[in-house]
């Protein structure tokens, strides 16, 4: 790893203007993706400000109808918050899928979503039970966060504080993990919320994307069946050594139905 | 930069390159060669430990994160010369076969425990995601761990 400089204040104010005095410095929270991804020398922030001591951006708290996840929360405790899984279940089940036991205890909510890695599977969660991304200056609704590979909408200067989920009236959400990291080959997100039926993917392509013929499909007959004939355009799918794209834009069909079944 | 932490309930402070991983520091700075590094890509499990009671891989932490924080190492377990229990059952169970893994095997059954103290032997399997046996031992592992569950 290349030197670079440390520091870890205690206030969201502090690590603004610590972002704000330098551009080459990176916000570290879990650091499970960015620690490996500097190690293999792929990233080299001049500076690293981490906000794990920031103790106001962790917690989940129920408001107005919404379960709030502040963006320092780690995916044990969102799989484990009896709140989250008396309300939102398919989101416990969503973070209880992540990586591995130790990877859950250090990693965050609000960092996988500002990593916005193709394979994770928050970016699914998100897009499926129509959050909102909530910064230190503003609200993002989740279909306009996340714009391509690795890339939000964040400013270069922004900080995500929570993730603002609207309880549904049901949803699940299903993967085919990759055997080993078990980031998702293909995961889908299926829900019924207040402003309608929602299924988003991800892993499939270089972006979590919503499959709108499916959503119309369920709106009409909310069965695995009425979605069965529906095949998604793989043409710009990603493609490695663990699944062509063909067999991505197979696996959506599969893992929607499974979603949809698992909904009930 | 100057760091201070506990490690197996001992105050220690250092001076570190924020660079140097926890694991590095416990092992080139500490002597605390218990704690392995396998894979160093937080795959393989060898390096967990315990930091403020929760199992994580010490190859993807930086030293200078664990500030004012708890280590626990597997040298931290036994009280003197009394085996800590999950190592007892690693023991008496052969939960081993070349020994690089059980460290970190030891410190994640632990914590496993900790959070499911009787769980079902799919249960511990899943919770081993993260814990890669290359002699592919898992069978006594798993047994190990089972054993330690039924005497608590």
């Amino acid at each position: 790893m290349y030197q670079f400089d440390y520091q870890a204040p205690d206030s969201l104010e502090a690590a603004l203007a610590a972002l704000r005095e330098n551009d080459e410095a990176k916000i570290v929270a879990g650091g499970m993706t960015l620690l490996p991804t500097m190690k293999l020398r792929l990233a080299r922030p001049e500076a690293l400000i981490d906000i794990n001591r920031i103790g106001s951006l962790a917690g989940v708290t129920e408001k107005n109808r919404a379960i709030v996840i502040g963006a320092m929360t780690r995916h044990a405790d969102v799989a484990a918050s009896k709140l989250v899984r008396d309300r939102i279940p398919g989101l416990a089940d969503l973070a209880e899928t992540i990586g591995d036991p130790q990877v859950r205890n250090r990693g965050t909510i609000g960092g996988s979503v500002a990593n916005n890695d193709p394979a994770a599977d928050y970016p699914a969660g998100l897009v499926g039970l129509g959050a909102t991304v909530v910064t230190d200056r503003r609200e993002i609704a989740a279909d306009d966060f996340f714009t391509d590979m690795f890339e939000t909408a964040l400013e270069a200067d922004e900080i995500i504080t929570a993730v603002h989920f609207p309880i549904p009236k049901r949803a699940a959400y299903m993967k085919f993990p990759n055997p080993a990291s078990r980031y998702a080959i293909v995961g889908v997100m299926v829900a019924e919320t207040h402003d309608g039926i929602r299924v988003a993917v991800t892993g499939a392509a270089p972006c979590v994307f919503r499959v709108t013929a499916m959503e119309d499909a369920l709106k009409k007959d909310f069965t695995p069946d009425a979605i069965a004939p529906i095949a998604v355009d793989g043409a710009e799918f990603n493609e490695d050594i663990h699944a062509s794209a063909e067999y991505r834009a197979h696996l959506v069909n599969v893992m929607a139905r499974r979603a949809v079944a698992a909904v009930g | 930069m100057k760091v201070s932490f506990s490690v197996n309930g001992a105050e220690l402070s250092g001076d570190v390159e924020p660079r140097t991983l926890l694991v590095d520091f416990l092992r080139n700075d500490l002597g605390l060669t218990g704690t392995h590094v396998g894979c160093d890509t937080s795959q393989c499990g060898a390096c967990v430990v315990h930091l403020d009671g929760r199992s994580i891989k010490s190859c993807t932490l930086l030293a200078v994160q664990a500030e004012g924080m708890q280590v626990t190492t597997i040298e931290g377990l036994a009280d003197g010369d009394a085996l800590h229990p999950m190592q007892a059952a690693f023991r008496e169970e052969h939960g081993l076969q070349c020994g690089f893994c059980t460290p970190g095997m030891i410190m994640s059954a632990i914590d496993l425990l900790q959070n499911n103290a009787a769980p079902t032997e799919k249960e511990i399997r899943d919770w081993l995601e993260g814990n890669l046996c290359r002699c592919t031992g898992y069978q006594n592992i798993v047994k190990s761990i089972q054993t330690n569950a039924k005497s608590q």
